[in-house]
């Protein structure tokens, strides 16, 4: 029994993206929720399972579940850090082929930019690494860049393409957040924080929700949008602390997107789009080869002067990801928002025209949770 | 399983008491670090504590950027044990951008952040 195309997203939203000022989390969660039930024309006494994971609210899919007056029958709270999001889906997919659910709600909402200006964590620095005080995630992530550079020879310049291309891309979005012109030299004399990263390699601090609604393949037409087939999805766990990682140049995203792969039936050139959790410029990079976009170490040569950019030759991150669109914390369900946006033609001038299979990924923790989404329209079933 | 203290109690007992140890695994061989119940190669939990040699190479670098005032730069490494375990430290002795992969280290106690001991390096043959 395979899960392809079983079932599908017929509503989404984003809530509070940007300044949200004086909500709370949860209140941008439930105005997100709002409106992905009026995108899907759905009722909320309809959902009968919901998912969603939180920064500082453990148990968030009980306040969730309070929040809108429901007794689901399935509350998942799953917590993987950023990447929850696209598993939910996964495990929304399989309660509804079992038919222990028939509609699946998926939620997010963060208020860490009004609220504290700055990434809202539960999470304190593992035992191991707390002597030596690396910023929490950044130096991680700084840590896997400067391998990827030794090993490879990634430059600096490539790089800030990955945020260049961002914040074109955020350009054409009139929702993003960042939108002034940003150019190699910008970003690389951005003040740095934790070498080689620079404020310009480092996602936004936004306020920011996002909602979906899933049902079975059967009746996935009975809603006003076109239907999102979920075609493929699968995960990777390596590690929690950077320190533990295997090799910081080969995350988790070459299992999961392998498996998406397999499940889906399709190769990495079928993608027309893809979504990527870029928390940081080196995510885009080791995601891309891992994804099996190019070969392991040419992620590089991959995104050097405009490839995944508007008129590139892959085009990532369209809606100008977490670098200059959006990034309240745990930007997962924003990949896949945007990827539905893009399967269904409605993403104004970013438009990829023709988009048919996209591929969205979630990152949690530091390089430690991955997981692969692949989404078609009713054309790929 | 052993009553008494578990790994991470052990290893901060041993840290206090100005002694770097990691563990063995009796049934595969494997050095572990850091400190676990069992070998996360092959499962096993004869776990026995030994010395390593201290040495080591460094695998990545960063330098955290803060200003004079607050501290200034310090640099964050992740280390090869010539053991093959990896470990996050500091390298004392050296201008951080003269740390890069390949360095050869040898580790010693030092302080942490929090002022307790921790395990800290510097490069082999004492460069200044």
């Amino acid at each position: 029994m395979s899960l392809r195309g079983k079932a599908a997203i017929v509503g989404a939203a984003l809530a509070g993206c940007g300044e949200a000022h004086g909500k709370s989390a949860m209140e941008i969660t439930v105005e997100a929720v709002h409106g992905a039930l009026a995108d899907a024309g759905v009722s909320l006494g309809e959902v009968d399972a919901i998912a969603t994971c939180q920064p500082l609210d453990m148990l968030s899919g009980l306040t969730l579940a309070q929040e809108l007056g429901l007794n689901p029958r399935f509350t998942m709270n799953n917590r993987m850090g950023g990447s929850s999001f696209l598993s939910h889906t996964l495990w929304a997919a399989m309660l509804l082929e079992l038919r222990l659910a028939d509609t699946v709600l998926i939620a997010y909402g963060s208020n860490q930019r009004t609220a504290s200006g700055k990434l809202m964590t539960a999470l304190g620095l593992p035992t191991y690494e707390a002597p030596y005080k690396p910023l929490f995630p950044l130096s991680s992530y700084a840590l896997a860049a400067d391998r990827h550079m030794t090993q490879f020879g990634t430059t600096r310049e490539q790089l800030a393409d990955v945020a260049v291309a961002a914040r074109a891309w955020a350009r054409k979005n009139p929702e993003a957040f960042m939108r002034d012109p940003l150019t190699r030299e910008d970003v690389i004399a951005s003040r740095p924080v934790s070498d080689p990263l620079r404020v310009r390699d480092c996602c936004l601090v936004t306020d920011g929700g996002g909602a979906l609604i899933m049902r079975r393949a059967e009746t996935a037409k009975d809603h006003p949008r076109p239907p999102v087939y979920l075609l493929g999805g699968g995960e990777g766990t390596t590690h929690r602390d950077i320190s533990e990682m295997p090799d910081l140049t080969a995350t988790g995203a070459a299992q999961s997107g392998a498996a998406a792969r397999d499940m889906a039936g399709v190769t990495p050139a079928d993608i027309d789009v893809v979504q990527l959790y870029d928390a940081f410029t080196i995510n885009v990079i080791l995601f891309l080869e891992d994804l099996g976009f190019c070969k392991k170490g040419e992620g590089g040569a991959f995104v050097e002067g405009g490839g995944i950019a508007p008129g590139g030759h892959l085009p990532v991150n369209t809606n100008g990801g977490g670098l200059s669109c959006v990034h309240p914390g745990m930007y997962g369900i924003f990949t896949l928002v945007e990827a539905v946006r893009q399967l269904r033609g409605e993403a104004g001038d970013r438009q990829i025209d023709g988009a048919e299979l996209a591929l969205a990924h979630g990152n949690g923790g530091v390089l430690s949770s991955q997981v692969t989404n692949i989404l078609g329209t009713e054309a790929t079933l | 399983m052993e009553k008494g203290p578990g790994p991470d109690a052990v290893f901060a007992a041993k840290l206090a008491d100005g002694v770097f140890e990691i563990q063995k695994c009796g049934g595969c061989g494997s050095h572990v670090f850091h400190p676990r119940v069992i070998c996360p190669a092959c499962g096993s939990a004869d776990l026995e504590w030994v010395a390593p040699t201290g040495r080591g190479t460094i695998y990545a670098r960063t330098i955290v950027r803060r200003k004079p005032e607050r501290g200034g730069d310090y640099n964050v490494v992740l280390v090869d044990l010539d053991e093959g375990v990896r470990m996050m430290s500091r390298v004392d002795g050296i201008a951080h951008d003269e740390i890069a992969a390949g360095l050869k280290v040898s580790a010693s106690i030092g302080e942490g952040a929090d002022g307790g001991p921790a395990v800290v390096f510097r490069p082999e043959g004492g460069a200044s």
